[in-house]
């Protein structure tokens, strides 16, 4: 495996707004990363089982239907439990303000909302993946 | 015309042009249309010229082939266009007071709103639905339900539009099934459903079935509709999701027409004649923020479908020609930042979508990027297009922009560069073939991804969000939020009527529609059949899924 950054840019639930995902993948691999798409539809364990079996450094998920309250704790919980400890977790979407507290609490490290541009993504994943040895 | 004089005319004008650029240079912009198009600062009417423009061939009289300037002879003189607002939201309760709200304050057409679980065949007790029960839109599991959505609004007196595609044929049953149960007489039922499936596996990515199959089904309700429902429009051929998801104006354009022409061929396969469904195909378009653009792409979608529809299908009835279309103003334009600059988006958007000649249009709510639009929010938007109905003075006069020198132009252009998308997908198949090659999907995905490289250098602006930008207040506007507890009320009721209903009628009407779907049988009325006897949307859906299989999402970008 290269020492590249291993990013996950993860649809789950059954939101089928995948503008936004495939434009941040794209600008992630163009920045020099290892980008993992997993396509739309995903449950909650697939999510956790590709994050896992591809050793990423970083979970991105990308969620716009309002299902982020319900969705988040489950995954990142369950990357959590099967051994990636340290992995960043990043989300996308139209997330309200005042949820963004509430998944932070859950472990989410940061919450990008519509109108973050690209190279601030790039810049917040840059620094603060973590790691490894 | 003198062109020569116009042509030494023009060349002395562009040297002293040079001159005052010279002190006054333009300023440091791109100058093209929000798809990226190259505008010229001026047109005049060389430009006509070298499009050897035609007054009878290229625009007509309204109302008559090709339809460029509008599809009715007097246009909004004789009647308005539709103000449909789209709605729903949690419960079929709430959506149902929803729709009685609009209704009362003058808006003359329902639109549904469905959530994710509905939209992907799930009933609202499905684990795969967590978390999306209400979310985007009304949960709708059995007739029930749809029952409560039009509970004391009768279905002979308004016309109702359903925006569903994977399992749109249940859902179509379901109505259909209401407006019996109502006494309604099959020719007063009237609406819209979308039934677009192909756009689906292009854009909008709420799909159930393989390709094939699920354009089958399709086929299926328009040849129902055809025989049983004169006055509904069974397909809804719709370009909005595409350019929701970052298709040119072109693109739209393009995939939307090679999406009907893809329905066209398999009702033709199927051994319907032209004349007998086209005068009911119906389409619906963004409307986004290029002003010109936008009204240039209305014009061209009517004229090329026109020509489509004459000259390479023989179609013989003037109403199989019309391309009507509804429009909405554009979700992506919207901007969380500085949410009441929406306002102002969404009027110059609705006005760009009345001189393209809409026959029906939806206005967003400013809050639509933050969540679902309150009641006040909503109010505004139909205001909106009140507004422009009542005080511009703009639905007084047809076309207003027929003839000039610029628009003429850029319609042409628009119409030239649809045609070529729609001959390479010809050249691939036709648009399933080009659908299950993934190249829609990936022109669009291309799009997406330069407009966001534009955004990123300022090339393409957004005001409050990469100019203009202000500290932000928290939260400055109401929005709307949906109960939680609602996923358990829906999975209670569906519970009992799982209990009340007859096993037997139900389990036989599983069967009925295996049967047909595995012998290529008409599905409509085994479905209509089913939900009759309280099978459920997704047992429904299953039953279907069992027989012609899933789609699955190959993860490209």
């Amino acid at each position: 495996m290269s020492n590249k950054i291993r990013v996950l840019v993860a649809k789950p639930g059954l939101d089928g707004h995948d503008r936004g995902a495939k434009v941040i993948a794209r600008a992630l691999r163009d920045a020099g990363f290892e980008v993992i798409y997993t396509g739309l539809h995903q449950t909650p364990e697939m999510v956790i089982n590709a994050a896992i079996q591809e050793d990423v450094h970083v979970v991105g998920l990308s969620i716009l239907s309002g299902a982020h309250n319900a969705l988040v704790p489950e995954i990142i919980d369950g990357v959590k439990k099967a051994g990636l400890t340290d992995a960043l977790f990043v989300v996308g979407g139209i997330i309200p303000d005042e949820d963004i507290p509430l998944l932070k609490k859950e472990g989410v490290h940061m919450v990008f909302t519509p109108g973050t541009s690209l190279q601030e993504v790039v810049d917040y994943i840059g620094k603060n993946s973590p790691v490894r040895t | 015309m003198d062109s020569d004089k116009i042509r030494s005319a023009y060349s002395e004008w562009e040297k002293r042009l040079k001159d005052t650029e010279k002190k006054f240079p333009s300023r440091p912009v791109k100058f093209t249309t929000w798809s990226d198009m190259d505008v010229p600062l001026l047109s005049t009417p060389l430009d006509l010229e070298t499009e050897n423009f035609d007054y009878m061939k290229d625009l007509g009289f309204p109302g008559e082939f090709p339809y460029t300037r509008g599809v009715q002879r007097s246009m909004y003189r004789g009647k308005l266009w539709t103000m449909r607002q789209f709605a729903g939201f949690g419960s079929a309760e709430e959506t149902n007071k929803r729709f009685k709200l609009l209704l009362s304050h003058g808006q003359t057409g329902l639109s549904t709103a469905f959530d994710m679980p509905t939209l992907m065949g799930y009933d609202a007790d499905s684990p795969k639905g967590r978390g999306e029960v209400g979310k985007c839109g009304v949960s709708v599991s059995s007739i029930e339900d749809m029952e409560t959505l039009f509970s004391g609004i009768s279905l002979g007196d308004v016309t109702t539009s359903m925006t569903i595609n994977g399992p749109a044929i249940v859902i179509l049953a379901m109505y259909f099934a209401v407006a019996e149960r109502q006494g309604v007489p099959k020719e007063k039922v009237r609406g819209t459903l979308q039934n677009d499936i192909l756009k689906e596996y292009i854009a909008q990515k709420e799909w159930l079935f393989p390709v094939q199959p699920a354009v089958e089904l399709v086929v299926d309700t328009i040849e129902h509709g055809m025989k049983h429902y004169p006055n509904w429009n069974t397909v809804s051929i719709s370009g909005y999701h595409i350019r929701e998801a970052g298709a040119t104006a072109v693109q739209e354009l393009a995939f939307t027409l090679a999406d009907g022409l893809g329905y066209v061929d398999a009702c033709l396969k199927r051994g319907m004649k032209i004349d007998d469904f086209a005068p009911r195909l119906s389409f619906f378009f963004d409307v986004h923020n290029d002003f010109f653009e936008e009204i240039a792409k209305f014009r061209a979608a009517r004229r090329i479908w026109a020509k489509l529809m004459r000259d390479r299908y023989g179609a013989k009835d003037p109403k199989s020609w019309m391309l009507r279309t509804h429009a909405q103003t554009a979700g992506v334009s919207l901007t969380a930042q500085q949410p009441y600059n929406n306002i102002v988006r969404v009027a110059i958007q609705a006005l760009a979508a009345i001189m393209g000649g809409t026959n029906s249009l939806h206005t967003n709510s400013m809050d639509e990027t933050l969540a679902l639009p309150t009641d006040e929010s909503v109010m505004i938007a139909l205001r909106t297009q009140q507004i422009i109905a009542e005080e511009t003075g703009v639905p007084n006069v047809i076309d207003p922009f027929g003839g000039s020198y610029f628009m003429e132009t850029l319609t042409n252009r628009v119409e030239r560069e649809a045609i070529d998308y729609i001959r390479r997908i010809d050249e691939m198949g036709g648009m399933v073939a080009a659908v299950e090659r993934g190249f829609p999907q990936a022109e669009i995905a291309n799009s997406a991804y330069h407009f966001q490289k534009q955004l990123e250098i300022k090339e393409k602006v957004m005001v409050g969000v990469n100019k203009f930008q202000v500290e932000e207040p928290k939260r400055t506007i109401d929005t709307l939020y949906i109960d939680r507890s609602l996923e358990a009320r829906q999975t209670q009721k569906l519970a009992a009527l799982r209990k009340k209903r007859s096993p037997q009628a139900f389990e036989e009407s599983i069967r009925n529609i295996k049967y047909a779907a595995e012998s290529g049988k008409n599905l409509m009325e085994p479905i209509i059949a089913a939900v009759n006897a309280y099978a459920t949307l997704q047992e429904v859906c299953d039953a279907l899924r069992d027989v012609l299989g899933i789609y699955r999402d190959t993860g490209s970008f």
